[in-house]
């Protein structure tokens, strides 16, 4: 266990925290302004991905393919919320829960009828190949740092619009109570739309962000989501702030966890058996981490505070 | 349900129908009971595994059913007791003690030790944060399996034999392995009926209508909803336990999120909360799972050929999750009730 080892891992952790961040802020806005939650946010991550390797294949640029995969994503998320989530804000929360399900089973399947079972992948850009020297011997990938600030970026946009912009006020009014939002002659469909595609659109931008360094496969987004679920239960449902700090948490207790749980357990075991609880403690490590987090604060680290 | 008990029912409540209840789930396990009649006067043979394995899903789901339907509490994680229960089973086979006997107990006390822990800390919250917690720690379980590689990792483990009674293979024939699942399903169904009607069930369901209210009664909600949860594992236990002895095959999908998710479906399909309701959902979705991915051969078993106006149906029959997912969706957005709900306003038609 070296320092530039874990110099790299802390890197590699908060590009899984920003990558998570970015999806679970999606999912928790929805879920805190329209009591809507959607299982199916984690296909529309993976969409994003898949439409990135078709238009970044097309245009024969990364930053052309990325907008155009976008816009592509958003499309088809507003298609979806027109024909299937419009109707289940009404509905309790099993009913979303099976929709949503319905829709996960459909497009993973879609995906592969579409662009095949094998898994594809995205040229890292030419302007951000290569790497950076962070010490004697540390190369770092330029693009992971690009991805790291671009989330960085994203996040303080959304701070921004939700904090500072007329929207944004609207937003975070719609959160704590719908109806008087309503009752104040505001559109609150037209509301949950702009929230519903911003979501989708954050959801995209990770899946195609995230498309030069992953592997792009069909089921993908699964992961994800109940990683994005980890967040946002840590964070404090409906929270962004919340998010930030549960994404950051989970993203770096999984990286480190899973490089340096071997070491830590071959202090006092033996390697085979260190490696064997290893390997299995360290995938089960975020979930005991939300577990001890529920158990004091059952309401998560940073609770929004409108809710009741 | 006619007996008066502690807490007054107000009539107008929305889920039961008490009387008509019995009838159906008597008339249900005769049927079930004549399958292998059937399949012995000329029925295609493979029906007797496959409703043997939609018996044993009907287990799992009549559990989920007790938490979700009667309680209210959608839990997103219980294909984790059913793989709990296969695990369970898969090692001590492999470990060279079949004894199902000796591995019952264990897999109860593994899935109410289970349940009881994760139940403790998700039960502490509500609504959306609980379906979300209950799938994570479903997936824990997931990963955990994963880890095994001394048991087949993320291949899964293949079982040398089959659980022993005694020292004696009882479940090596089939029909005498339906009839075992067919008693175990009655019997759940039997057990998870006397706890509904039980005072304890009246709390659980009124718990789900006002838990304030019953909180005020007296009643302690979260210790009434975490001995539901623990009962509910062990059932699901039991489940895992058939279904790794029905495929002599253990492996990490059983307890994957999607597999909860499709329990989930199964309990909404038949109607949630009427317990026979499970069973007849969990039996629809398996045959229709199994309709649409045979769709091919089905098609030419009747038509002769694989072609409905030249699309081969062999390819849609390939993708059918493409095609049950919608059907999902339409189901959630144009039924109330389920297959029981549909039964029963048929059945209102004709009063």
């Amino acid at each position: 266990m070296t320092t530039s080892l874990l110099i790299v891992q802390i890197l590699n952790g908060l590009q899984l925290g920003i990558l998570l961040f970015l999806v679970a802020a999606g999912l928790t806005l929805v879920f805190g302004v329209m009591d809507f939650i959607n299982l199916a946010h984690g296909v529309q991550y993976m969409l994003g991905a898949y439409l990135a390797v078709t238009f970044v294949g097309l245009t024969g640029s990364f930053g052309l393919g990325l907008a155009l995969a976008l816009a592509a994503a958003l499309v088809i998320g507003l298609a979806l919320e027109f024909l299937v989530f419009r109707h289940l804000y009404e509905r309790d929360h099993l009913d979303q829960v099976l929709a949503t399900f319905g829709l996960i089973l459909l497009l993973n399947q879609g995906v592969k009828i579409v662009w095949g079972a094998a898994p594809l992948s995205v040229p890292v850009p030419a302007f951000l190949s290569g790497s950076v020297q962070l010490m004697d011997g540390i190369l770092y990938p330029v693009y992971r740092f690009a991805l790291i600030g671009a989330g960085l970026g994203v996040g303080g946009l959304l701070w921004f619009i939700v904090e500072k912009t007329r929207t944004g006020m609207l937003l975070r009014a719609g959160a704590s109570n719908a109806a008087m939002v309503s009752a104040l002659g505001v559109d609150i469909r037209q509301l949950f739309m702009i929230v519903f595609a911003f979501g989708t659109m954050l959801a995209g931008f990770a899946g195609a962000m995230a498309a030069p360094i992953l592997s792009v496969e069909p089921g993908m987004g699964d992961t994800v989501l109940i990683l994005a679920f980890v967040v946002i239960v840590v964070g404090g449902i409906g929270s962004i702030r919340g998010a930030f700090v549960g994404a950051l948490i989970v993203g770096l207790v999984d990286t480190l966890g899973r490089s340096f749980m071997n070491d830590l357990l071959r202090l006092f075991m033996s390697a085979p058996s260190a490696r064997a609880t290893g390997a299995a403690l360290s995938s089960m490590l975020i979930y005991l981490v939300m577990a001890i987090v529920l158990f004091v604060r059952p309401e998560g680290l940073l609770p929004s505070k409108g809710r009741t | 349900m006619s007996t008066a008990g502690a807490i007054a029912e107000t009539p107008a409540v929305a889920t039961p129908l008490p009387k008509r209840r019995p009838v159906i789930a008597l008339v249900l396990f005769v049927l079930l009971a004549l399958i292998p009649v059937a399949t012995a006067l000329g029925l295609p043979s493979h029906w007797l595994s496959l409703v043997t394995r939609a018996m044993i899903f009907a287990i799992a789901a009549l559990s989920l059913d007790l938490i979700l339907g009667v309680g209210g509490l959608v839990s997103f994680g219980h294909a984790a007791f059913i793989g709990i229960g296969a695990y369970v089973t898969g090692i001590m086979i492999t470990e060279g003690r079949p004894e199902a006997l000796l591995a019952l107990p264990l897999i109860l006390v593994a899935c109410a030790v289970f349940a009881a822990v994760t139940g403790a800390v998700s039960l502490r919250t509500r609504g959306v944060a609980f379906i979300m917690i209950t799938l994570a720690f479903g997936q824990m379980g997931f990963f955990l399996a994963q880890a095994l590689s001394a048991y087949g990792g993320d291949d899964g483990l293949t079982l040398a034999e089959r659980s022993t009674v005694l020292g004696f293979d009882v479940f090596a024939n089939r029909t005498r392995f339906f009839y075992i699942v067919l008693a175990a399903l009655a019997g759940c169904y039997a057990l998870v009926s006397i706890i509904v009607a039980s005072r304890f069930g009246r709390v659980l369901r009124a718990s789900r209508e006002n838990a304030t209210r019953v909180t005020v009664t007296g009643y302690d909600v979260g210790r009434v909803r975490l001995i539901a949860y623990v009962i509910s594992g062990m059932i699901a236990g039991l489940s895992g336990f058939f279904l790794a002895n029905q495929t002599e095959f253990v492996s990490p999908a059983f307890m994957s999120w999607q597999r909860s998710g499709e329990l989930i479906f199964m309990v909404v399909l038949g109607g949630t909360g009427s317990l026979h309701g499970a069973v007849i959902g969990a039996l629809a979705y398996l045959f229709t799972e199994e309709i649409l991915s045979g769709l091919g051969e089905y098609w030419r078993g009747i038509f002769g050929t694989y072609l409905l106006f030249g699309f081969d149906l062999r390819i849609a029959a390939e993708h059918w999750k493409a095609i049950f997912g919608p059907l999902i969706v339409l189901f959630v957005l144009f039924t109330r009730g389920g297959i029981v709900g549909i039964i029963s306003k048929l059945g209102r038609r004709h009063d």
